[in-house]
């Protein structure tokens, strides 16, 4: 816990009534959040990682004011969430997954109104307008019905609405999906530039490298728990080892794997698909040999070998026995 | 003070859109107009019973029915814009803002109010121009009427609309209630023709008593009880389906 704690969570929880049909003479609750404790300091970039339906957006969604928590704490930008929401909601930003702009209005008309719905004069909302149109190079558009608007365009438009009353922490809901390489790539640098001018961002991703590019901490959940916190490096450090990709040709991913799985230097095993496999291993160049050699005993035969450090994806892999892509 | 900034700014936002695509208002009074032009002249000999002689009288018995009529529909097709706005994310990204939450619904509602009197404008207007006579007083007494009845219509839309979140239950929901709430209303022809139970039946449907006290005010029958029930009734309803929506705009939004 320290002095500078943005964000702190302890014990937060929340659980949903089931919505389904069949199911409602139960009462079937789920727990889509199952106490968390987090602590994001100032300044601080941190990732939200996780699968879909793992609890990312049920947090996100509570630390903004819009669902009540059941149970626990939090504090955000100095305020109670649940004793003082509406300077919660004075002093952050939010930008939802599924975009909030109307197609109707153009930029400039959206953040005028954004400004102003936080209090601020009409006068300083163009002031501040202009601004915001400037950093996210949406000038040229400005007039425009956000109609007309590229998807990368409609998202830039979505994090200047989010941060148009300068707030102390933003946060972005998967703030890429969905988007093309190239304007991915132009949100990370906006993301980085609102890091540079000092925002605490606490962001949801399911992509392991935009956490890795973009985070000074994540942490990862799970099924409404956190599995793991961390910096991206402490987290690939926890891995041990070194890990391997074998490549075998289809079909023979499922052989090799009961070969391999007795053998002694490997220390977990990993299906990708039904033609290649993943190792975990203490010290790749020594394994190596010994995989093509057991590989070969059984009459199979390896087609390419990557040997590489451990990368999120395997501490997610490690951590929830699952890969982040097939979940 | 804060909440009349907020709606302020959301009932603005929301009038400049409107004022984008002015047809819808005028789209809104076609069918009204059509009543008004092609049927109300089949109404003389309907009305003759009730001492009816001239085209002006006809007028003011069925303008006020048509008005109560627009007043009914306008705020009720409200619901739909606001899925749309729930789907786009915009009334989230409100929410998030401090903005007042009675303020959302409050502006929203006042943009469907001006909307119809901007309506019953016209339809007095064109009815003035076809022989009917009134007293400025009376109507402005009724213009109010109606602005109350749309802003009830339009936050128990509201209201609705959170409650089931799909067009497509919002769409049959609203035609199917309010199609004997309309026919209860003696909105096309004043119930005195109708028989005892169905005039019973009626005297539960607030929607009549409004257009009973709008067609009194129509007619300069101004110490009619039935123009202060009315109004007593719409308020009283009004009061409480803003209070219901609000509420649901604070709890509901996902």
């Amino acid at each position: 816990m320290s002095d500078t704690a943005l964000i702190q969570t302890r014990g937060l929880s929340k659980s949903f009534r089931s919505r389904d049909r069949k199911a409602a003479k139960e009462k079937k609750t789920i727990d889509a959040v199952r106490g968390i404790d987090l602590d994001v300091g100032e300044g601080e970039t941190f990732g939200f990682l996780g699968p879909n339906g793992a609890g990312k957006t049920t947090t996100l969604r509570m630390l903004a004011t819009l669902l009540t928590p059941d149970g626990g704490e939090a504090t955000v930008a100095g305020a109670d969430l649940r004793l003082r929401p509406a300077d919660v909601r004075q002093r952050i930003g939010y930008v939802a997954q599924g975009g909030s702009t109307s197609e109707a209005w153009t930029a400039r008309e959206e953040l005028v109104l954004q400004a102003q719905l936080y209090g601020v004069s009409r006068a300083e909302a163009e002031k501040r307008t202009e601004r915001a149109l400037e950093a996210f190079q949406l000038a040229e558009y400005a007039d425009r019905k956000i109609a007309t608007y590229s998807g990368g365009q409609r998202r830039r438009v979505d994090i200047a609405l989010g941060i148009i009353h300068q707030p102390k922490v933003v946060f972005l809901d998967e703030p890429t999906t969905g988007l093309d390489p190239q304007s991915r790539a132009h949100m990370w640098d906006e993301v980085r530039r609102l890091r540079a001018e000092g925002m605490t961002i606490f962001l949801t991703t399911h992509y392991l490298d935009e956490a890795d590019a973009l985070c000074d901490r994540l942490a990862i959940i799970d099924h409404g728990t956190i599995v793991a916190e961390g910096t991206p490096e402490d987290l690939k450090r926890e891995i041990s080892g070194d890990v391997l990709v074998l490549g075998l040709g289809a079909g023979a991913a499922e052989p090799a794997a009961a070969v391999l799985r007795g053998e002694p230097y490997v220390n977990r095993l990993e299906p990708i698909d039904d033609g290649s496999l993943r190792l975990f291993v203490d010290e790749g160049a020594t394994a190596i040999p010994m995989v093509l050699r057991s590989v070969e005993a059984a009459g199979l035969s390896l087609s390419t070998v990557e040997l590489h450090r451990p990368s999120l994806d395997d501490v997610f892999l490690t951590k929830t026995g699952r890969s982040l892509r097939e979940s | 003070m804060k909440f009349l900034r907020d709606t302020w700014l959301i009932f603005s936002s929301q009038i400049k859109l409107l004022l984008r695509q002015p047809t819808w208002v005028l789209i809104g009074v076609f069918q009204p107009v059509m009543y008004l032009l092609l049927f109300a002249p089949l109404l003389k000999p309907a009305l003759s019973p009730l001492g009816v002689v001239s085209d002006a009288e006809v007028y003011r018995i069925f303008v006020p029915g048509l008005l109560v009529l627009l007043a009914l529909f306008g705020g009720l097709f409200s619901g739909f814009s606001l899925i749309a706005e729930l789907r786009s994310g915009v009334l989230e990204r409100a929410r998030v803002t401090p903005v007042s939450r009675l303020a959302l619904m409050i502006g929203r509602s006042l943009r469907d109010v001006v909307t119809l009197v901007a309506q019953a404008l016209i339809i007095t207007l064109l009815s003035l121009a076809l022989g009917m006579r009134v007293h400025l007083g009376n109507v402005l007494l009724a213009y109010l009427l109606l602005a109350l009845l749309t802003l009830m219509m339009s936050s128990l839309s509201a209201g609705i609309a959170l409650t089931v979140r799909s067009e497509e239950v919002l769409a049959p929901l609203m035609n199917t209630a309010f199609q004997p709430i309309f026919l209860l209303s003696g909105i096309m022809l004043p119930l005195v023709f109708a028989p005892r139970w169905l005039q019973r039946v009626a005297d539960w449907n607030p929607f009549a008593w409004a257009t009973d006290g709008t067609r009194a005010l129509f007619a300069g029958d101004i110490y009619n009880d039935k123009i202060w029930q009315g109004l007593l009734i719409i308020v009283v309803l009004t009061v409480l389906s803003v209070v219901w929506a609000a509420r649901k705009f604070a709890t509901s939004v996902r």
